[in-house]
């Protein structure tokens, strides 16, 4: 027993010198070490870049081997997956899409990583065109300043003619927090951050105003649902949105995911043109 | 617009509140999952609110409910390792095609999935975007994910010989004009076909290009505690590359 267990170990311990598979092509660790020491014995100018690189690579080996995160795997992983579980299983759902997309709704949802709308409302691909950003903000018709929203919007509304646009705010928001932390005489810290939360200022002042007396957790809850309105009425600054609206093909929807309750709101805005009153 | 519009305009109406109801909603069958979908049905019987209250139904009860441990840890905080950027396309949501887990990454998408060099006068949205993502949140990778028949990059590759303008389309995808000219230079027999293909991902090339002009970004990097990688998704044939690229950023040297 003594005798199987102690050939066992060294079975386990030994070392593989030499990897014959296409990837080295035969060509040993010792060759590769042996390489190595010949070069920066001829070129003792290598010597510090040769030892900041061996260091790197110590440490990435470490890595590989404590199963630390490595992103290329769980890329692969991922997408194994939804090939073997989704795309191959539904053939027809995917040749339709391969060919073109009609989505009903176009999202708009916070950047944060706990809300994708494919997770909280199980949209599935083809459903919602959908935009994410700091804290999900529309902003106003602005050519300079903000075209990516303007060019989603556009899309979407005049390409797509989605039916749809729901605009998704949420619980414990980072970037509504930053709003309602700037400082009352508007200095900034951040490059982008406060200048894009800006976009909800609005919102800010009129929860300020009316519920002034709510402890500052509550009254980020109030201003993330407030700025969903201000956002929903940015939307209504852009001229195909407008059309749209009082043509009755698109409606306006804001919503609030709570992740801390469990919960989700829903509510319409409503707009429209009379025709002329004289 | 009339000049005496009967603006309604800040009318909210609660239309619907799904929370505690569901719990005890003990008639829930469960759903039926995407290997049961068809289709998209015709929209005359299309309920938008239907839609959102299932789907919603279906995350609580057979996401949120079940793993309580889960979601409440994440209700604290969220520690995602990705920024991914993503085309607004319907059908290449990230989640989906990468079978992702809510709080693995922070997302933004847009328009052909584009990253602009730093403008903190044209782009303030994905500056803000990227400054979150690094300074507060410390993400590990970030990730920018091109895809196939792409409309942004269709457009772009038709500019300027179109009939239509757009206010906003085409300012935005110009974004990927390098992209575009460095792959009729260097193709200058392909097919539309074929260039539409090269674009999308020397568009994620120039993309991953704009992300280095962010200090936050170039800093990571740098220290080699970001890493940034390309990818394309080809929902065509089934497909998905990734674009792995090295910045070394070495020190100054003192001539």
């Amino acid at each position: 027993m003594g005798g199987t267990f102690k050939n066992c170990i060294l079975c386990c311990t030994k070392k593989p010198l030499v990897v014959e598979d296409m990837a080295t092509n035969g060509y040993s660790f010792d060759d590769a070490i042996d390489g190595l020491k010949k070069l920066l014995s001829e070129k003792s100018e290598l010597h510090l870049v040769a030892t900041e690189k061996i260091k790197e690579l110590t440490a990435e080996l470490k890595g590989v081997e404590s199963g630390e995160f490595n992103p290329v795997e769980r890329i692969k992983d991922g997408f194994a997956r939804f090939k073997k579980e989704k795309y191959e299983a539904n053939p027809t759902l995917f040749n339709e899409l391969a060919k073109g997309q009609s989505p009903k709704f176009l999202v708009f949802a916070c950047s944060d990583s706990r809300v994708c709308p494919s997770h909280i409302l199980d949209f599935q691909p083809g459903e919602a065109f959908v935009v994410r950003n700091i804290a999900n903000m529309v902003p106003p018709y602005d050519t300079i300043k903000h075209s990516g929203a303007g060019a989603a919007i556009e899309y979407a509304v005049l390409h797509l003619k989605v039916e749809n646009i729901v605009v998704i705010g949420h619980s414990c928001c980072g970037g509504i927090k930053g709003l309602m932390s700037i400082p009352e005489d508007g200095t900034t810290a951040s490059d982008f951050i406060e200048q894009w939360v800006k976009i909800g200022l609005p919102a800010k002042s009129k929860v300020q105003g009316d519920f002034g007396d709510l402890d500052h957790s509550d009254l980020c809850t109030k201003c993330e649902k407030e700025a969903v309105n201000v956002s929903l009425g940015n939307l209504l600054t852009y001229p195909f949105v407008r059309e749209a609206v009082v043509n009755k093909k698109l409606s306006i929807k804001g919503g609030h995911y709570d992740f801390v309750k469990g919960a989700f709101d829903l509510w319409s805005l409503d707009f429209g043109l009379s025709p002329s009153l004289l | 617009m009339s000049k005496y519009f009967k603006g309604d305009a800040a009318a909210s109406k609660q239309v619907s509140s799904i929370g505690d109801e569901l719990d005890k909603d003990k008639n829930y069958v469960g759903h039926k999952n995407i290997t049961t979908l068809q289709a998209t049905p015709q929209s005359s019987t299309f309920d938008p609110i239907e839609r959102i209250k299932y789907g919603f139904k279906c995350f609580k009860i057979d996401e949120f409910n079940k793993h309580p441990d889960y979601y409440s840890k994440l209700a604290e905080k969220q520690e995602p390792k990705f920024l991914i950027f993503a085309c607004s396309d319907s059908r290449v949501s990230p989640t989906n095609i990468l079978n992702l887990r809510p709080g693995e990454a922070f997302m933004a998408r847009n328009i052909a999935n584009m990253v602009p060099a730093f403008n903190q006068l044209k782009q303030a949205g994905v500056g803000a975007i990227i400054e979150y993502a690094i300074v507060a949140l410390k993400v590990e990778v970030i990730f920018v994910i091109g895809h196939s028949r792409c409309g942004g990059i269709e457009r772009l590759l038709s500019l300027p010989n179109v009939d239509t303008s757009f206010d906003f389309i085409d300012d935005w995808v110009s974004i990927g004009q390098p992209a575009k000219a460095k792959v009729i230079a260097q193709n200058p027999c392909a097919s539309d076909e074929e260039l539409f293909t090269l674009i999308e991902k020397e568009s994620v090339m120039n993309s991953l290009v704009n992300l280095l002009s962010y200090p936050y970004v170039r800093t990571g990097v740098a220290d080699k505690k970001l890493k940034l990688m390309g990818g394309h998704y080809d929902f065509v044939n089934g497909n998905f590359q990734i674009m792995e690229v090295d910045y070394d950023i070495k020190p100054t040297i003192d001539i």
